[in-house]
Parts: structure tokens; sequence; C-alpha cells
């Protein structure tokens, strides 16, 4: 049977962020009620809501021509936190175009929309919890949030999990992005090693030769088998 | 094996429809021939300013009519309905609204041997919310809901937030202010 301990002080960023500007109106101001879990937080939606697409884990192949940038592999395993792989689980990811431009109506900023590239993607984790899309690397956009304020490039992922309390939804990033240290969001983990955590590698391994790199991304989502045992300090 | 830890989450951001939202059908999450009462159920999501917000993501999940939820960890000796998919997804709009079909969820067991009244678990995102939060909308004037263990544990001058209220034309309307008076109460689950 698997429990779902709760997270530790650090593992998540605050609701309340000052210098993400839009927290300030938006996070609640109230603790959270604790909730003793019962089967409608140990249950939640397994089987996908939609049928997966022979081309939804390739964002390169969703138009009738090649997308611009550079294109990439993305792959790794989802994880629960004793290590075990998560297998036939819904992954879903949104980015940005290698211009730094979304796909959206409200995204204006000027920079070219690739009409070969919309920039969503979904797949279910295989049976050892391996996931793996083919994309473009997502440029850097600006926001206006502050000053001169501009997003590390980054991939949004969605997850669910076995069950409501694994539901997760987050952001990767990639190694050596000089914005990381400006960006409020993912600065708002102030924990360095859990904000590490959503930094993917290089990996020369995934990369395929003369055609793409490949970074790799391990997802770990709440939950464990054994009981759990107090962290050292 | 020493513990991982897990990956830290991060907002939903103001850009997700075209992946997450696109398809409309989540909003509708039962078929034709699902059992038990047909609700319409309209969700709106405020700030602390007390203007809506345009750009937030509800979830949805439910048991079917007789408290039965679609996934093995529901062991409850009752097959669940096929019709009643018990997930669904909708963005807000500019009135910070959305509006899902479904079926009023049966009670369901509270694992300690006790029943929970009829409710439905919510899940919002949004743009400057770091973490999803999580919530339960509960039907006004259920004779269960003064035995329900989970509104015990919520100050009683706070649980009317939890209640979703039917308006004249049937629809239950639930309200969720992230922030400021009569703030919405969410778990930590």
């Amino acid at each position: 049977m698997k429990i779902y301990p709760l997270p530790l002080e650090g593992d998540h960023p605050p609701l309340l962020h000052a210098p993400y500007a839009a927290t300030v109106q938006r996070a609640p101001s109230m603790p959270p009620v604790p909730l003793p879990h019962t089967l409608s937080e140990l249950t939640g939606p397994l089987y996908g809501h939609n049928p997966i697409g022979e081309t939804d884990n390739d964002l390169t192949r969703q138009h009738a021509g090649d997308p611009l940038g550079e294109r990439i592999i993305v792959a790794g395993r989802v994880l629960d936190e004793d290590g075990r792989p998560i297998p036939h689980t819904l992954v879903e990811v949104w980015q940005a175009n290698a211009s730094g431009r979304y796909f959206h109506s409200v995204d204006q900023h000027p920079a070219p929309l690739d009409p070969n590239f919309t920039g969503s993607g979904r797949t279910m984790t295989d049976e050892n919890g391996n996931y793996r899309f083919v994309t473009i690397k997502p440029g850097a956009y600006p926001w206006r949030n502050h000053p001169n304020a501009w997003r590390p490039a980054h991939i949004h992922f969605s997850l669910f999990g076995p069950c409501l309390i694994t539901r997760l939804v987050t952001q990767m990033y990639f190694p050596g992005d000089p914005l990381m240290p400006y960006d409020p969001i993912s600065q708002s983990i102030r924990d360095d090693r859990a904000r590490e955590r959503l930094v993917s590698q290089f990996d020369r391994d995934l990369t395929v030769p003369e055609w793409a790199l490949g970074y790799r991304w391990d997802i770990v989502l709440r939950g464990c088998e054994a009981t759990p045992f107090e962290e050292p300090k | 094996m020493s513990r991982l830890r897990p990956s830290p989450s991060q907002t939903v951001g103001p850009f997700y429809h075209f992946s997450l939202t696109v398809k409309e059908s989540l909003g509708s999450m039962t078929g034709a021939e699902a059992k038990g009462e047909r609700i319409r159920v309209r969700f709106r999501l405020f700030d602390g300013a007390g203007a809506p917000v345009p750009d937030g993501m509800i979830e949805l999940w439910q048991a079917d009519a007789a408290g039965k939820y679609r996934h093995p960890a529901d062991t409850q000796e009752k097959n669940p309905d096929p019709a009643c998919c018990g997930f669904g997804r909708l963005a807000t709009d500019a009135d910070g609204a959305c509006v899902f079909d479904t079926v009023r969820p049966g009670p369901t067991p509270d694992g300690r041997g006790g029943c929970q009244a009829a409710h439905i678990s919510v899940t919002v995102f949004a743009r400057g919310l770091l973490r999803q939060l999580m919530t339960r909308m509960y039907f006004e004037g259920d004779p269960a809901l003064a035995d329900d263990p989970v509104l015990k544990l919520v100050p009683a001058g706070r649980r009317g937030t939890l209640l979703a209220r039917p308006d004249p034309a049937g629809t239950w309307c639930f309200d969720i202010r992230l922030q400021g008076t009569d703030e919405t109460v969410f778990f930590e689950i």
C-alpha cells in the first residue's frame, strides 16, 4: 500500500512570493486545512481523457513542414519517492517556439509564430516509467513582471500519477541558462537543491548524431511504499 | 534505498490553453447513459481584489452517482458507471467562470468506517499560483453535511465557502475566492 507523506518544507515554492507579482493577489492568506487522505484523494483520473495521437510526442511532426529552431529530445523517467517507476501515466507538455512565442492569443510580443510548430505534446509513460518527446528548444521571452523581465527557456509539464495527491504541474529548465538567477518563478523555490531538480541535463547518450541534442530530466512524484522515517536535519 | 525528494511545483502560467483545454468536451463529464441526477455546476474564480481570474484552470474529480470512484483503489463491491468518467477540466473565461455538466456524486467512504457527504474534489491552477490549490465542493441542503468528517475539520464559520448553492435555473454555483473576505477553504492533502 502506497502512502503519501506530506512534502517537506522547501520541497515546493511558497504560494506567496512577492517578486512574482501575480502571487500577491492570488495566494491564499489563510493556511490550508490538513486533510486526512480519504478515497477521494487516494483515487484520481487514471485512464487518460483523450486518446494519444501518433505525433503527440513529436512536436516537430505535427504540421506539413519542419519547425524552425534547434531540434531536441527530452526524455526521462517518472518515479515515486522510492525511485520506483510510475508506469502508464499521462505526461502533457507545452512550450514557446524557438523565437520565444507561444501559440496563444494573449502572447503578443514581437517575435514570429512558426506555422510548423504549435508547441503542445502528450504521451504516456511506458511500463518502466519512461517518457520521450522530440521538440524544438524553446526561446526565452519577455514578460511584464518587472523591468527587463525575461523567462528562461522552459517546457511546461503536467502529470497525474496514480491519484489526486500526486498531481504535479511544473516547468523543466535547461542547464546553464543565464536567465535563471533573475527569474522570480524558478527562484520562488528557495532551496538550491530543490530548484536544481527542475533543470534537465545534457545527455550525450540520448543525443542522436547529426540530428538532435538530448536532454534528460527525471520527474519525482509524491508517494512511497514504506513507512516514512524522520529525515536527518 | 535513499528517498528521492519530489519535483517542485511551478505555475501553470497564462499560456496553457492551446495544450490543456483544447477539448471543450472535458466540461461534459458524463455520457448519455450515465445513472443519477444530472447537474450543471458553474464555477467562478476571484482574486484578492474581488476581480475575476480570467486565466485560471479548474479540474474536477468525483465519484459516480453510486459513490464509486473509477479507480482500482476504490475496492467497494460495486461496478463504476462506465458512462461517468469522473474527471473534468476547463479554463475560466473573462468572467472567471466555467460550467461543467455531470451527475451528482453519491456519498463515499472516508476510509475509517464512516461516510463522506457527496462532494466533488476541485483543483485550481492559475498564473500566480506556484502550486495548485485543492478544495471541495459540497451541496447546500444535503442532510449528510452535518456528519461529514472533513467538514468537521473546518472552522464552522468557514464551512459555507465549501457549499455550492442552486440558482433559480437549478445550476449549482460555486465561487472560489483565492484571498480576502470569505476566502475559500483550501486543503493540504
